[in-house]
């Protein structure tokens, strides 16, 4: 009954011809694709220091269309700088970004929006005083409403854009499964909750790529499949491209490919998840260089 | 019924309609009840009350309407975006004095050497609110962006250090507006109809239905105005904040990162919001400064013109627009009444000490600041709460 739903919820929101291949094995994973995409996300040699700390030291980064790119590395080795710096939260010293063929460097946020970048947050921040609901009607650009003379004078098509955003807000609640919570103020939503609406409001746009900051931290193991299940879904079918930083070995190893490590400021090496699990570089970064060499 | 008590009535039916559209909830019944309530309200104030204390009430309910203006205005700054704007007297002084240059004739002769002036213009009414308006638009556009880089307690005292500058010049600047003097002779709008002979456009017969109006009456007439100004301003306001732009704000005020992230302009906005609360107080200060025809930099201290504002808005609701208005009057009645009750304990403070009397007025502070901290801690969300749904787009 629930599966039932939820297919019809994606062929509402997902369009003509995605219901068919919706129901097809959903576990199935073209590893050809992966990485053979254009290139769509290019960072070249980031550096962003805070005081005297270096946390990024020349970052590179690369993610290829139709990929999920899982990005790993220990605590400081500037996984959510980099993530910050290149949606222009923080400004970057040197280096460049280069989205979609385009230079996007220093952007602020509101703008590199504009490109097709959504991110969600560590800690999720939802608007905590306004309804799941509000939370992604908020999102759709060029909102009429959102000018003051349009609020006055023209109520005709605010009203028409916010009953379309209404709907599809709702849809896209019952995607994630939250639909029976529209009318709960964001703030009381559990943590894993709160993290499905940080996917939710990705989806009230059309992205090409969605930063996912620790998507699954805090999360139950239910939530943390639907979740994981989600992206892939919108991966696969709506074609939309993932960078994801995560703890959770075991949820980068099944979801992601190339995985990039990080380390200290700079990437330590990219490859498949096979390839860095055995990598004795990147378990020294991890643990330290005794533990490595015991191990080997 | 006498003719003068019954165009009273007939004057206070506009402010007594307006004000229980207001206080009633929003039914059906809504616009009739108040309607026929408001005309019931009207007749029987100005039939029972002594003309006395008939003037004293519509000078309350006028000092009301600007604090409730300067309320309004302030909640779409602090209940909506969360700016903490101390600085409501500076842009609430310059609406007054804005309107006054613009509508008073430049003194000549003798007069010209007591009262100095930058200019008298002697222009409209309307034409001075109007002025008010764009004054106040272009100072806080100007103040906003160095100083709304500042968040929370630094841009309280950025702002209240640009309202205290304000008060400043318009006390020390001789030439602007008459110095530490007070500027006099602010003209009434439609002050023709309490006159004798009436306004010339006016049609025959509402000349003659006014008639029996004397120029003492002319404060009625004027909150008639100031009411309809709330009214107007209440309904663009709520238009607005209830709407995707209300919506914005309050997801800045919430949460600015992830706004930014979901392609909101946070500068922009931020800066739109306090330009459009601004906007509010200088009109209120416009309404004000022609309602008691006189002003000086005194009648704009933060005391009475930033704090009592402020208090205002926590006890009515802060995010909400009927609340901002609401809290307005009941706080200007908490400090008006305690006028009268600073006068009646004055014999019981002589028993305890004998200079204590002479400083009653103090008394009534003491008693904001406890109505302030009784809000705070029992009711921090005020009278009416800031509603959970935005958009009354979605409204059922």
């Amino acid at each position: 009954m629930l599966l039932c739903s939820k297919t019809l919820a994606q062929g509402h929101l997902w369009g003509d011809g995605m219901t068919t291949q919706a129901t097809e094995d959903e576990g199935l994973h073209n590893k050809t694709s992966r990485s053979s995409g254009a290139l769509l996300l290019e960072v070249q040699g980031l550096v962003r220091d805070f005081d005297s700390l270096r946390a990024l030291d020349g970052a590179d980064l690369s993610v290829r269309e139709g990929t999920i790119t899982g990005l790993i590395g220990p605590n400081g080795a500037g996984k959510t700088t980099l993530f910050n710096v290149v949606t222009g939260f923080h400004l970057a010293q040197a280096g460049r970004v280069i989205f979609n063929g385009k230079d996007i460097t220093n952007l602020p946020p509101h703008r590199v929006f504009q490109h097709g970048l959504c991110r969600t947050f560590q800690i999720p921040r939802e608007h905590q005083s306004l309804s799941v609901l509000e939370n992604l009607m908020l999102i759709p650009p060029g909102q009429q409403g959102e000018r003051l003379f349009n609020t006055w004078f023209r109520p005709g098509a605010v009203r028409r854009q916010e009953l379309a955003n209404r709907d599809k807000a709702l849809e896209v609640l019952e995607f994630v499964e939250l639909d029976h919570l529209h009318d709960e103020y964001a703030r009381n939503l559990s943590g894993g909750q709160k993290k499905l609406l940080e996917l939710a409001r990705t989806l009230m746009t059309d992205p090409q790529l969605v930063l996912l900051d620790e998507p699954g931290a805090g999360v139950n193991p239910t939530l943390m499949h639907r979740l994981t299940d989600n992206i892939r879904y919108l991966n696969r079918e709506r074609g939309i491209t993932f960078l994801v930083i995560e703890h959770d070995m075991d949820l980068i190893m099944s979801l992601c490919d190339p995985v990039v490590v990080m380390s200290e400021g700079r990437q330590l090496m990219t490859g498949s998840p096979e390839e860095v699990r055995r990598n004795p570089r990147v378990l020294e970064a991890y643990l330290g260089g005794q533990y490595a060499a015991v191990e080997g | 019924m006498p003719p003068l008590i019954l165009v009273k009535g007939l004057l206070l039916i506009i402010p007594a309609t307006l004000l229980l559209l207001l206080v009633l909830p929003a039914r059906r019944w809504r616009l009739p009840v108040a309607i026929v309530a408001g005309v019931v309200l009207a007749f029987s104030l100005t039939t029972s009350l002594p003309s006395g204390i008939l003037a004293y009430t519509v000078s309350f309910a006028t000092m009301g309407c600007v604090y409730a203006l300067l309320t309004l205005g302030l909640n779409i700054q602090w209940g909506y975006t969360g700016h903490l704007n101390f600085g409501v007297a500076g842009f609430f002084a310059i609406g007054a004095f804005t309107s006054a240059l613009m509508t008073v004739e430049a003194p000549t002769g003798i007069a010209a050497q007591y009262t100095q002036m930058a200019f008298g213009l002697g222009l409209p009414f309307l034409v001075g609110v109007a002025a008010a308006a764009l004054v106040s638009a272009v100072v806080a556009f100007l103040v906003a962006v160095p100083v709304l880089r500042l968040r929370m307690d630094f841009l309280a005292i950025a702002t209240i250090g640009v309202a205290e500058i304000i008060r400043l010049i318009f006390q020390n600047e001789r030439w602007l507006a008459n110095g530490p003097q007070p500027l006099r002779g602010i003209p009434q709008p439609l002050h023709c109809v309490v006159e004798t002979q009436g306004c010339a456009w006016l049609p025959q017969w509402v000349t003659a239905v006014l008639d029996p109006l004397s120029p003492r009456d002319y404060p009625l007439f004027y909150l008639v105005i100031i009411s309809l100004f709330v009214a107007g301003a209440y309904l663009l306001i709520e238009r607005a904040c209830r709407s995707p732009w209300g919506r914005m704000l309050r997801a800045i005020r919430d949460e600015e990162a992830s706004a930014a992230m979901n392609g909101k302009h946070i500068t922009y906005v931020r800066i739109q919001s306090f330009v459009v609360g601004a906007v509010i107080m200088g009109i209120a200060g416009a309404l004000y400064a022609h309602y008691v025809v006189t002003i000086d930099y005194s009648h704009f201290h933060a005391l009475f013109a930033t704090f009592l504002v402020w208090v205002m808005l926590m006890l009515g609701g802060s995010g909400n627009n009927r609340g901002a208005i609401i809290g307005g009057f009941i706080v200007w009645g908490v400090w008006s009444g305690t006028a009268f009750l600073a006068n009646a304990i004055e014999p019981l403070l002589a028993l305890i000490a004998d200079d204590l009397p002479r400083r009653a007025a103090y008394f009534r502070w003491l008693l904001v600041a406890l109505l302030l901290a009784a809000i705070v801690l029992f009711r921090p969300q005020g009278l009416i709460r800031e509603e959970k749904l935005v958009s009354r787009y979605l409204r059922k």
